[in-house]
């Protein structure tokens, strides 16, 4: 079913229509009046410069984690562990960077990214291997090796790349100053923003307009008539995957390189998991993600003031992002039967004039 | 008073948004005069600020950031119970927001409560928020203070408005100690903790300290979760050390509910830490090593408030007041109650010294020489890497 015009737009704004109904009777029941909790998080997530750039920095390495299960979901694999990738990204980030001399910055920050996008990647192409080679289910795989990235940050932080300075806080050595990446110009959000869009943008032209995008969409609608056809099904499935886990690498390589200076525990904040609530929302489109991330950034950016104006629970806001998901994966079932809607609706009408 | 610098003001007129917000809010404000609590913050505080009378001359509001739920019954609760003890101080305001990550979010949760908020005065109370979250947010906003919970100050390298606390929890731990050792009937302590960092070690070695020091046949098994926040692995480790034989559970995690809840259920006797456990264990709930926050956090807001100097690094332990014990438990004999009452006392009056020579570790290396004693203000005891002798567990 080709979703055009109207429909693609009513669709989901209805999705989101419905969300905030659900949500503000939530609220309502929480003892909270539903429009000035509204009015709080659109000030809190839009309503001021401050607050936009925080959404926007939240919502940066959503854009990376989410392409991570949005590329292999368009080969019909999903892909539920960018967390994984994401730690172990940030690692090598943090390795690279402590070897690497200061002398050539821009040279040392992108050999740095690199490493962070390269483990990234492979990360995720061992678990599209295990399932193009071995039939071993990719979601599951991907979940479990997430945990096992995470242990293995731990492992690594804590033991042979423990920084003996950091005591309480094992952290691996902190990168030279000189290859930190900062803020974009004129904003107080750091290149992590730029990563993300740009990349769901290049994510988006490799998906639509090249061969290899073509016949991701082939392998993901029949995967034996891609066989038929003669496309290398594994092959494809694998680099769909090294690129998903690359970008999922590269947000934790920029954690790295602009917030944290050093890897640790800290990395491990969930990026990984809300990317995946971002790539399903988004529909697995990479376009799509970039507003879809900026939204759920935006919720988390409210979040804050909800609990500080209104004493609501932190769980307030997953809540809101609860409903949001049951709601936009429901209104997929709508697609196609609203013609049905709308005739139902003018029999409706017809018969109220029947009966005046 | 958000908008008092030149450079914040700078910040209202660089953002049409902003600008037209203020000016909504304050006409909201001429329209309507009560101060609902939505009305304090943001663009509202900004029109505050414009017209006089709003503005309360000698108010202080004070941010508190939380990693975890303020209701964890354990480390944020202590905090919090921190926090609303402060907050009836005359002249205070507190804003508070839980489970804040150590990323971005946090710089953002402080930037939001110094922007929307007003605060004057921040306890981002994690560990894990010192570098790099409240360093860099430090040297943003200079005219802010920015109180930590971890000791980890460094004069001279770190920001004039930073200053960092921390309490000597391991005196309760050695108190607690005492208390199982004289109570387990097995000889076997169970201690589930997160990481192998000096200060968690240090927790587990004076438990087994104050319990072997009222019965030498006395070990301590130790579990390291991973993290600080495991429940599950929490859970099962606490089967496993009941399985064990270890009748006296204590945890040092986030929160350790879990591990007493589920001592609790098994039929075995628990010691607390962070906060006050006793309500999840009316049965085995012995006593508990707390933090006494709502201490520290008067003696600071009171200097903020006054417009005194506070001390960058504040360290104390029961004598300071910046910890204390739970009340005792129904299982606990008179004697345990005596013997932990006369260590505390010792504490009190500084003649306890829990590390003293000679000391072995539990793999029988020698660790302190005899004749050598590190009192609690001693620097060496800050980077401990050993489980002393009795403690059955592996550092790395």
């Amino acid at each position: 079913m080709r979703r055009t015009g109207l429909e693609a737009v009513l669709v989901p704004l209805g999705a989101v229509g419905a969300t905030l109904a659900l949500f503000g009777a939530f609220v309502t029941a929480a003892g909270q009046n539903p429009f000035s909790v509204y009015y709080e998080m659109y000030r809190g997530a839009f309503g001021t410069w401050f607050s936009f750039q925080n959404t926007l920095l939240r919502a940066s390495p959503l854009m990376l984690t989410a392409l991570c299960t949005a590329l292999p979901a368009r080969l019909g694999l999903i892909v539920i562990g960018g967390e994984g990738a994401l730690v172990l990204g940030g690692l090598a980030a943090a390795v690279a960077g402590a070897h690497l001399s200061a002398d050539s910055p821009l040279f040392g920050s992108g050999l740095m990214l690199l490493a962070a996008a390269v483990v990234g990647g492979l990360w995720i192409a061992l678990s599209i291997t295990l399932r193009a080679y071995r039939g071993v289910n990719e979601t599951i795989s991907s979940l479990l090796l997430a945990y096992i990235g995470i242990a293995l940050l731990n492992h690594f932080v804590e033991g042979p790349l423990k920084d003996p300075a950091s005591l309480n806080k094992p952290s691996t050595r902190p990168i030279p100053d000189a290859l930190m990446i900062g803020s974009l110009p004129g904003l107080d959000v750091h290149y992590g923003l730029a990563f993300g869009v740009v990349f769901s943008v290049v994510a988006w032209v490799l998906m639509t307009k090249t061969t290899f995008g073509f016949a991701s969409s082939v392998v993901g609608g029949n995967v034996r008539a891609a066989r038929l056809a003669g496309l290398p099904v594994e092959r494809l499935m694998v680099l769909a995957g090294f690129l998903g886990g690359a970008a999922a690498g590269l947000a934790g390589g920029v954690e790295v390189a602009a917030v944290h200076g050093a890897a640790n525990a800290s990395l491990v904040a969930g990026y990984g998991y809300a990317g995946i609530l971002v790539a399903f929302l988004a529909r697995h489109d990479p376009l799509a993600i970039v507003p879809v991330a900026i939204l759920l950034g935006g919720i988390n950016a409210s979040g804050g003031l909800l609990q500080r104006v209104f004493g609501l629970p932190d769980a307030t806001v997953s809540v809101l992002q609860g409903l949001l998901f049951v709601a936009i994966l429901a209104s997929e079932s709508l697609y196609g039967r609203l013609r049905f809607f709308q005739r139902s609706e003018r029999k409706a009408a017809t018969s109220k004039l029947a009966v005046a | 008073m958000p908008f008092s610098s030149p450079v914040r003001l700078g910040r209202v007129l660089e953002s049409p948004w902003k600008l037209l917000t203020s000016a909504a809010a304050a006409l909201a404000l001429l329209s309507c005069q009560k101060a609902p609590p939505a009305e304090t913050t943001g663009a509202a505080s900004a029109a505050a600020s414009a017209s006089p009378a709003a503005a309360a001359p000698s108010g202080l509001t004070v941010g508190f950031i939380y990693v975890g739920p303020k209701d964890d019954y354990g480390y944020n609760q202590a905090h919090a119970e921190g926090a609303k003890a402060v907050s009836s101080i005359a002249g205070v305001k507190i804003r508070e927001e839980e489970n804040v990550p150590e990323t971005v979010a946090v710089q953002k949760t402080m930037e939001s409560m110094i922007n929307l908020d007003g605060a004057k005065l921040l306890f981002p109370t994690s560990f894990g928020y010192f570098d790099p979250h409240i360093l860099k947010l430090a040297e943003k906003y200079p005219d802010v203070t920015f109180l930590h919970c971890g000791g980890l100050y460094t004069e001279g390298k770190h920001p004039k408005n930073v200053g960092s606390y921390f309490g000597y929890i391991d005196e309760a731990e050695y108190v607690a100690g005492i208390v199982a050792g004289l109570t387990t009937k097995t000889k076997k302590l169970g201690f589930i903790a997160a990481k192998p960092i000096p200060q968690v070690l240090r927790n587990i070695n004076s438990y087994e300290l104050g319990a072997r020091s009222v019965n030498p046949a006395v070990q301590t098994i130790v579990i390291f979760t991973g993290d600080w926040s495991m429940p599950v692995k929490e859970a099962e480790a606490a089967n496993s050390l009941v399985d064990q034989g270890a009748d006296v559970l204590t945890a040092h995690v986030d929160s350790p509910k879990v591990v007493i809840e589920t001592a609790e259920r098994r039929g075995v006797f628990s010691t607390g830490y962070h906060a006050s456990q006793a309500a999840l264990a009316p049965k085995g709930y012995l006593t508990g090593a707390e933090w006494n926050w709502e201490k520290v956090y008067s003696q600071y807001i009171q200097k903020v408030l006054k417009g005194e100097k506070w001390d960058h690094l504040v360290r104390g332990g029961f004598k300071e007041g910046f910890i204390k014990m739970s009340p005792y438990g129904a299982p606990v004999s008179e004697d345990a109650k005596k013997k932990a009452d006369d260590a505390k006392a010792k504490f009190l009056d500084g003649t306890l010294v829990v590390y003293q020579g000679p000391m072995k570790d539990n793999t029988g290396k020698e660790i302190i020489p005899a004749g050598t004693s590190h009192p609690q203000t001693d620097i060496a005891l800050e980077s401990m890497n050993y489980l002393v002798e009795g403690v059955s567990g592996k550092v790395n």
